[in-house]
């Protein structure tokens, strides 16, 4: 095989094994005679799709209101936080145990608790979404932080920068990829606590859509939804992967080098 | 670069007689009062426009001292005076570089020279305005090492030695009174520490700034110091002072004449009496195994 088309064949792997694995799916069902609300074919699904997609649409932009929302929230408040313990050791002695702590609570038997307080629907979902994904963000932001090296503190230090200049010229910057990274990981966390919040307390969104499909075996409509729900977990995803590349091309390479490397071999 | 006759002319005379360094007794321990002695009853004085450099054993409480002069660390007793002035806080008139060239990989070479103009008093307040100008200064500087056309690079595209000279020209742009240098070169290889101490002696022959070296490397002192102070063994103290009367500038040749490998051979058995001078290490490892 030439190099050409190995990279070809490199590139189109991920659509072949997707498409492999819907044909399996497909023939499975119809050679063991599969019931469909037990597990409907991929075709029942697209099927459903069609068929429901005004109401799918609207749950699913609910639901990608809220998760947004969340994470907006998320990102300016882990940033924040994640600055404050990686600059100050004694924020990160008081704050850090805290927040392991809010972390390890199970965000659903948090919901009950944000509908007392706030009612179902919007503000108990976009509240979960935020609780989830705001964590591995500042934790990141937090170590981009603490791993700054000493020398370039000290360069800094002997020209008389204050502790914000350093935040400001290496601090901050160090710690982006770490930021952009924690991103990726937030904005799918915040999908699931935005659905979780739907499931439990919600009379909109595609967790709500789901239950409801459910309480009447309407399993093609539920597996749409989880189709949705990938489709735009997986498209903000690449988003982000896509701003993280254009902004901390620098910190990433050497995974360019070592791919141009295999490539070459 | 500047014609021979005026570097050689200008080599003792441009030194004043007043130190702009003065340390005098200086004990440093890491920590409260259990922690390592790092330096003590140290005594040294570098004057203005002097290159010294300091040499010792590993482990001897160079970098302590390098932390010390420019203010990062207290000490613990003992006085340091930086140009008249006891040190109470980071000097602001210094410039550093270390062994690890600790370029900001997000920036060009032109930009991480330029760092500290963001950060000292009164460029950064006019950096905006003067923009021009100090990127004109900052581009002489980098041609000056060698490092034209290489302006819009990042730091990892460049070699080490390119790195470290990128790296001098940080420590320099703000045209600091004293250089400060932990073993810049201890990570290069030997073609390019020599090259690299020819473009630090004619940067030192061009500018006159005060500096202190910081090295293990003997030839490499005696090449580019006017003093070379030899350090004792943790808790480090000086125990000699060499002054290297060969003239300047010196070449790769100058370190293959007798009268060079003289003083290296002396500075070299000293250090070898201050190792095995190690008074209060434990030594019962052997018995606990």
């Amino acid at each position: 095989m030439t190099r050409k088309q190995w990279r070809r064949l490199e590139t189109a792997m991920p659509w072949i094994v997707i498409i492999g694995a819907l044909v399996v799916w497909e023939l499975a069902v119809d050679l063991f005679d599969v019931r469909q609300f037990i597990l409907p074919a991929p075709s029942d699904i697209v099927v459903a799709l069609i068929q429901y997609r005004e109401p799918i649409m609207a749950s699913a932009l609910f639901t990608l209101v809220n998760t947004l929302a969340g994470f907006g929230i998320g990102v300016v408040v882990g940033l924040f936080i994640g600055i404050v313990i990686g600059s100050s050791r004694l924020a990160y002695a008081g704050l850090y145990p805290i927040l392991v702590g809010i972390n390890s609570v199970p965000k659903a038997a948090v919901v009950p608790i944000l509908v007392l307080w706030m009612g179902i629907g919007q503000p108990p979902a976009i509240i979960t979404a935020f609780l989830l994904c705001f964590f591995p963000i500042a934790v990141n932001v937090a170590t981009g932080l603490a791993t700054t090296e000493p020398e370039m503190e000290d360069v800094l230090r002997s020209l008389g920068a204050s502790k914000l200049d350093i935040l400001w010229k290496v601090g901050i910057p160090r710690s982006l990829p770490y930021f952009f990274a924690s991103l990726k990981v937030a904005i799918t966390l915040a999908f699931v606590g935005a659905v979780i919040s739907e499931t439990i307390a919600s009379n909109d969104g595609i967790g709500y859509l789901m239950l409801q499909a459910a309480s009447q075996f309407r399993t093609p409509l539920m597996f749409a939804g989880v189709t949705v729900i990938a489709a735009m977990g997986i498209a903000t995803y690449l988003i982000f992967v896509l701003v993280e590349k254009r902004f901390t091309g620098w910190a990433t390479r050497k995974q360019d080098a070592v791919a141009l490397g295999t490539g070459g071999g | 670069m500047a014609d021979a006759s005026t570097l050689t002319a200008a080599a003792p005379d441009g030194v004043a007689a007043t130190p702009l360094v003065d340390i005098a007794g200086v004990t440093f321990r890491y920590g409260e009062t259990d922690g390592t002695l790092a330096l003590s009853g140290l005594d040294l004085k570098v004057r203005k426009g002097e290159f010294a450099a300091v040499v010792g054993p590993s482990g001897c409480g160079k970098s302590s001292l390098m932390k010390l002069v420019t203010g990062l660390m207290p000490v613990t007793s003992g006085t340091l005076a930086v140009a008249g002035a006891p040190v109470r806080g980071p000097l602001k008139i210094v410039g550093m570089a270390f062994q690890n060239p600790t370029l900001l990989p997000w920036r060009d070479v032109l930009s991480n020279t330029m760092l500290p103009l963001e950060i000292v008093r009164p460029h950064r307040g006019q950096l905006r305005r003067k923009r021009a100008e100090y990127e004109a200064q900052a581009r002489a500087l980098l041609a000056t090492v060698g490092l034209r056309g290489f302006e819009k690079r990042n730091p990892w595209m460049l070699s080490g030695g390119m790195q470290q000279r990128a790296s001098l020209c940080r420590a320099l742009i703000h045209q600091p009174e004293l250089l400060m240098l932990d073993e810049p070169f201890a990570a290069l290889d030997a073609f390019t520490r020599e090259e690299l101490w020819g473009v630090l002696q004619n940067l030192w022959m061009e500018r006159r700034f005060t500096c202190i070296l910081v090295t293990h490397d003997l030839r490499e002192a005696a090449y580019l110091a006017d003093v070379v102070h030899v350090m004792s063994a943790r808790p480090g103290r000086i125990v000699a002072t060499h002054t290297i009367d060969l003239p300047r500038p010196r070449t790769v040749e100058s370190t293959f004449d007798p009268h060079f490998i003289d003083i290296v051979h002396g500075i070299r058995a000293e250090i070898a009496q201050a190792r095995s001078e190690v008074p209060d290490e434990p030594t019962d490892l052997k018995g606990a195994a």
